[in-house]
């Protein structure tokens, strides 16, 4: 299944572009994803705190992806 | 409650989000005016440019305006933040909020800036004077 990465701030920095499309297998979970991701770009680990959002909320709990979802990895937000 | 919620590219306007929560039934408006600091920690800032989500950053104001109505009798909220290059001086957020009295407008104006810093999808990237480029890591 196919979804949307974004990336933004200093996860833009790191994985060096907004969107991506990755393929994923089916049932992948956001924790998984995110530990794909840490694996593949360790420099998000040095952020002090990377949250997930799936189609532009927060995720307080792990869940399984769907195809078309718009996944962001959130760094420390620097707003205001 | 009504409310107003704009990420622009364009120059703030204060007096704009203060007449959105002008209110006859209010005789308190608060209004917070966040604009860039010419230093950080004591290095000289030249500019700042502000990403969003906007979408989500939307989403997420909206959010934190109900949670402000839900702790505080406030009629009327406006937070406009502005995107893009900011210059040193520049408005880079207002929050304005109304009440019938000044304690529930005070408070809730500083809530909505506390919860945007912690929450709002938006990304600033400082660049100082002599050439280094700073994205904000730090929770």
């Amino acid at each position: 299944m196919k979804i949307d990465l974004l990336a933004f701030g200093p996860s833009k920095e790191i994985i060096g572009q907004q969107k991506t499309t990755l393929e994923l297998p089916v049932g992948c979970t956001s924790d998984e994803l995110k530990a794909d991701l840490l694996g593949q770009y360790p420099a998000l680990g040095n952020l002090d705190s990377l949250r997930i959002a799936v189609n532009e909320t927060y995720l307080i709990e792990n869940v399984a992806l769907r195809e078309g979802d718009e996944v962001a990895i959130i760094p420390p937000v620097s707003g205001g | 409650m009504k409310s107003t919620i704009r990420i622009t590219d364009s120059v703030l306007d204060p007096e704009e989000c203060r007449r959105f929560v002008a209110d006859n039934r209010c005789g308190g408006q608060t209004l917070f005016a966040g604009a860039v600091r010419d230093n950080t920690e004591g290095k000289k800032v030249e500019y700042l440019e502000y990403e969003a989500y906007i979408p989500m950053a939307e989403k997420e104001l909206a959010r934190i305006i109900n949670a402000s109505h839900e702790k505080w009798p406030v009629v009327k909220v406006a937070v406009h933040h502005r995107i893009g290059t900011l210059h040193v001086g520049e408005l880079a957020v207002v929050v304005a909020v109304s009440a019938a009295h000044r304690q529930a407008a005070f408070e809730a104006c500083m809530y909505l800036i506390d919860e945007l810093k912690k929450d709002v999808p938006i990304w600033k990237k400082e660049f100082f004077e002599d050439g280094e480029v700073v994205v904000s890591d730090r929770a």
